[in-house]
């Protein structure tokens, strides 16, 4: 009895490895089946809602939708966002506060989408930008506005 | 309950073990006593990649610590996210939309079938195939591609918002699911030709890394390393979440406490959180996926607890407040600081080579170990 069961068992043993073998081996001889993107050759189109990077919406005329409130400011955990204001005066002669310089720290950010959900004029969104490996790391500190921009009309 | 270690006598090796041995899961570090090939003591050291993330949560609002926890299991993100979430809606009464639920739970199922798959590719690794891992990561790339499309990120998702999730589903959302629910249900077989009829997986798994129901419960093991020894334990069946009452799935047991039960109950998880995507993604409720919240939420004084069941088992948030605007104390259960604390007691005696096959089967993930 105890050489049936010996050879029974180097018997399963061998189907089982065959059985494996032959499954590594159909794809060994299909490579259709092959799902491997050759990068950086072939780029995949990421999806739009990818989170990549925080950018700030730019129209032609050169006008961004940002107001300066800090929304995105408070709701960053990382403190990835500061905000520098300025005082703009208005035609009619009054104080306006308004956005100078929009800085955002690449480095600090860990793309958790909070701060676009919290602006309340939709002025930031995520880029589907992924290769940020830069030299040093001062280059990942950035300007969101870009020179010369200004308030579009009707944003409050 | 305190183990009895073994003394170190002479003749005795000392080994470490990480924390950047490749044959462990990340920057495990394991200082092993061995006695010839034979293991007497394993101790595992944490703190190499402690963030002190519970402290952190408390200097967080309501609606940022939940990022946080994506790093923590982060192969469990999204359900992670949701047991945070749920300890926040449970202290200010919100109510999710039906909408909100079901997208929840098809996103956390995704995320435990994608879980499970690179476990099952890392097993493969830990006792020497390395074909496993290529077939586990092609399915999984489906998954995260369908992460990516909905959620915008493939693992640190930060998708839920208490209250509900972030953005609605992707349009394209269901027809993906659907694709990926053919594809892994003409695949799924091929794992079990590949690796689990494998005589050498058997061989390596069977008998190997025992451990009885009352010393598992006694660690505090939970999820897949004590249904493997026939405990009830699935919180989405004691105590169900997020509409987990509604769908039909049986909570997986093995009986043999062994390496190869926690294997088998995993493989079987994955058939059977197939069958909930599959209850759900062409039955999504119409209406809104997220609640309407307050700008700026702010939990009542007291204590709240809530739990979720992980890929890895049993994740609780407690959280005491004091009605401020973060939390004043903040505690995460991970589930893999319990199961890892079994390790010695599954080892002693048992050769080394099987102890790493046991910790394959652990499914140690060691930031949610040491965060
Ligand atoms: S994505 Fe998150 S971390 Fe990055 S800037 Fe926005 S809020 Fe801050
Ligand atoms: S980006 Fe939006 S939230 Fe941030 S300061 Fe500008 S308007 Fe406010």
């Amino acid at each position: 009895m105890f050489i049936v069961d010996y050879i029974k068992d180097v018997y399963n043993g061998v189907t089982s490895l065959l059985k494996g073998m032959r499954l590594t081996g159909y794809y060994f001889v299909h490579p259709k089946e092959i799902i491997t993107q050759e990068y950086p050759e072939v780029k995949q189109v990421l999806p739009e809602r990818f989170k990549g990077e925080v950018v700030m919406r730019h129209n032609e005329n050169n006008e961004h939708r940002c107001t300066g409130c800090t929304a995105c400011e408070l709701a960053c955990p990382n403190a990835t966002i500061k905000i520098v204001t300025k005082f703009d005066i208005t035609p009619d002669g009054k104080k306006k506060k308004a956005l100078d310089v929009f800085v955002y720290h690449l480095e600090l950010c860990t793309m958790c989408n909070l701060c676009i959900v919290a602006c309340p004029t939709d002025a930031i969104k995520m880029a589907q930008t992924f290769e940020h490996s830069v030299y040093d790391r001062t280059e990942l500190t950035k300007v969101l506005n870009k020179p010369g921009s200004k308030l579009m009309d009707g944003v409050e | 309950m305190i183990e009895e270690v073994g003394t170190t006598t002479e003749g005795d090796l000392i080994i470490n073990v990480g924390p950047q041995h490749p044959s462990t899961h990340g920057v495990l570090h394991l200082v092993i006593t061995l006695n010839g090939e034979t293991v007497k003591k394993v101790e595992p050291h944490l703190g190499y990649i402690h963030r002190s993330i519970e402290k952190m949560c408390e200097s967080l609002s309501y609606r940022q610590f939940i990022y946080v926890t994506s790093r923590m299991d982060y192969l469990s993100s999204h359900i992670n996210n949701q047991g945070c979430a749920l300890v926040v809606e449970k202290g200010l009464q919100i109510e999710v939309p039906e909408r909100g639920k079901v997208i929840r739970v098809l996103m956390a199922e995704l995320t435990r079938i994608a879980s499970h798959l690179l476990w099952w590719g890392a097993m493969g690794m830990d006792i020497g195939a390395f074909t496993p891992f290529f077939h586990a990561f092609r399915e999984r790339e489906a998954i995260n591609d369908i992460m990516e499309e909905t959620c915008g990120a493939r693992l640190t998702m930060n998708y839920v918002v208490p209250g509900g999730v972030m953005a609605d589903i992707h349009p394209n959302f269901q027809k993906k699911v659907n694709e990926f629910i053919k594809l892994l249900k003409s695949k799924i077989d091929e794992y079990y030709i590949l690796l689990t009829g494998n005589i050498i997986l058997q061989e390596r798994l069977k008998g190997v890394g025992v451990i009885s129901a009352e010393d598992a419960i006694n660690f505090g093991c939970s999820g897949p390393v004590v249904r493997a020894c026939g405990v009830k334990s699935d919180i989405r069946k004691i105590a169900p979440y997020d509409g987990y009452e509604k769908v039909k799935f049986d909570e997986v047991f093995e009986t043999a406490g062994d390496s190869f039960a926690r294997y088998m109950v995993r493989m079987n998880e994955i058939r059977q959180s197939l069958s909930i995507v599959e209850q759900l993604i062409d039955n999504i409720p119409e209406g809104e996926f997220q609640a309407k919240t307050k700008a700026v939420l702010k939990l009542p004084k007291g204590e709240f607890y809530s739990r979720v069941e992980t890929a890895r088992g049993e994740f609780g948030v407690y959280i005491i407040s004091e009605g401020g605007l973060t939390p004043y104390r903040i505690k995460f259960r991970s589930p893999g600081f319990s199961n890892l604390a079994a390790l010695h007691h599954m080892v002693k005696g048992s050769k080394i080579a099987d102890m790493v096959a046991t910790m394959g089967t652990l499914d140690l993930v060691i930031p949610d170990i040491d965060r």
